[in-house]
């Protein structure tokens, strides 16, 4: 018993160490440049267009804003090659009532889009580091 | 607990995580809720994290159930429990530990009441770790064991922690990592089936409890945990407690928890280590 968990220690990792990617791309580029942040977001607005939950605060969004903004903060997020001009974080969701719930389950939309998108674990995450901070801005304004 | 209850737990929680599949779990992202340690709180294997059990969030509740069996070369260690949590703030749980020898007819039963209140910070979104404040009441059930080896007190006792929780985002080429620290004041001998205290040490200690792991996938977390014990009894020794673990998410339902558990001297007995299992149950 202690030998197969520690060959299955041993598998783990060196099964992590291979997979560990070798970038030679940035993050940007490995999401597919402008394209993919495109993708990426077109696969998050559909996420959100199926669920009873988060879809209701966007009833009435002009999702052609939407899909141009988040796909600039995606792209600087990943410290790609554009500027945001959407507003701040906190006056577009001030008045919207987003609790944790919501904001949890929006970013279980994300990490969905992303994983139909083909985005890798480990670049899902680098993503969510840099989305993180803004939740408090976004949840009780 | 009623007879039927022991004696059809593995199917009693089975059952609860089928049936709980279309269930709300809590809007936690998996795996953040830890599994269930040893004593029933929410945690590693054997440590008690700041995280609040199960998946629930602001004005989410959450219950859940787990057992867990640790087989060493000289003892059993079995452990069945509930929990219910509300808010991500309280948590309360209740677990009964059996604690048999090879080759004697004795067995130890201990109950475990807990009670947990986070206190502070997020464990993913901070600022800084969550917080939290615990206490474990023990309870021990079959004490000749503990009169034999005049331990101070063989009824019941409380153990107090302050555990601080936090998940890194992508800090290790891109996976999460999460570390826990929980500071405990303990006298429990051998988690309580020794009694409490004893001829060496009478009171409370602080005693240092870590936790780290890595989620190599987002349903599969690997980690080490190191647990001081006291060593209250001349007697006998007790040492401190480590494991290496892989705990498996594979829904906001379901983990299951194998460890490597090294629990060093018990009771007279040396070098004990032996498989940590432990199935818990989210809904
Ligand atoms: C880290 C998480 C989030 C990020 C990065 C984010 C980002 C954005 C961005 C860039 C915009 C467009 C801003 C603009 O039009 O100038 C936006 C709009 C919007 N967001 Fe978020 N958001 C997040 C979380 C949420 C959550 C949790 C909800 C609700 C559950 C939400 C609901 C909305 C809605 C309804 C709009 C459209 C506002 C309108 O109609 O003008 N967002 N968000």
């Amino acid at each position: 018993m202690k030998s197969s968990l520690l060959s299955c220690g041993v598998l783990l990792s060196s099964a992590l160490l291979l997979s560990l990617p070798v970038h030679s791309q940035s993050l940007y580029e490995r999401l597919g440049g402008e394209a993919g942040m495109l993708a990426i977001t077109n696969a998050f607005i559909e996420e959100i267009s199926f669920d009873a939950m988060v879809y209701p605060y966007f009833r009435t969004s002009d999702i052609g804003r939407f899909q141009a903004k988040f796909s600039e903060q995606l792209c600087v997020a990943v410290n790609g090659p554009c500027e945001y001009t959407g507003d701040s974080m906190l006056l577009v969701h001030r008045g919207m009532g987003i609790d944790e719930a919501a904001f949890n389950r929006t970013v279980e939309l994300l990490q969905a889009a992303m994983t139909r998108e083909g985005v890798h674990h480990t670049d899902q995450n680098r993503i969510l580091k840099q989305f993180a901070p803004m939740r408090a801005d976004i949840i009780h304004q | 607990m009623p007879p039927f209850v022991k004696r059809y737990q593995m199917l009693i929680v089975l059952f609860t995580a089928l049936f709980s599949v279309n269930a709300v779990a809590g809007s936690q992202l998996l795996a953040t809720g830890g599994v269930t340690q040893v004593e029933g709180s929410a945690g590693g294997g054997l440590v008690p994290w700041a995280v609040i059990a199960g998946y629930g969030d602001a004005n989410e509740y959450s219950s859940g159930a787990f057992t867990t069996q640790v087989d060493l070369a000289d003892f059993r260690l079995h452990s069945v429990g509930a929990y219910a949590s509300w808010d991500n703030r309280w948590e309360l749980s209740a677990s009964q530990q059996r604690f048999t020898v090879k080759q004697t007819d004795v067995v130890l039963r201990q109950e475990v009441y807990g009670v947990k209140a986070r206190i502070a910070g997020d464990v993913l979104y901070g600022p800084g770790p969550q917080w939290s404040l615990g206490v474990q009441y023990k309870r021990l059930l079959d004490d000749a064991v503990a009169q034999s080896l005049s331990a101070d007190k063989t009824h019941a006792d409380l153990d107090v922690y302050l555990a601080a929780s936090q998940i890194h985002l992508a800090a290790f080429a891109g996976y999460n990592v999460m570390w826990n620290a929980t500071l405990r004041a303990s006298r429990a001998n051998q988690l309580g089936f020794l009694g409490y205290g004893g001829d060496e040490q009478q009171r409370h200690q602080s005693l240092l409890e870590v936790s780290a792991l890595m989620l190599v996938r987002p349903d599969l977390a690997i980690g080490v945990e190191y647990r001081q014990k006291p060593d209250n009894l001349s007697a006998i020794k007790e040492d401190d407690w480590y494991d290496v673990f892989v705990a498996w998410f594979p829904n906001k339902h379901v983990s299951v928890t194998a460890a490597w558990a090294h629990t060093g001297r018990i009771a007279g007995s040396d070098k004990q280590e032996g498989m940590y299992w432990s199935l818990a149950t989210f809904f």
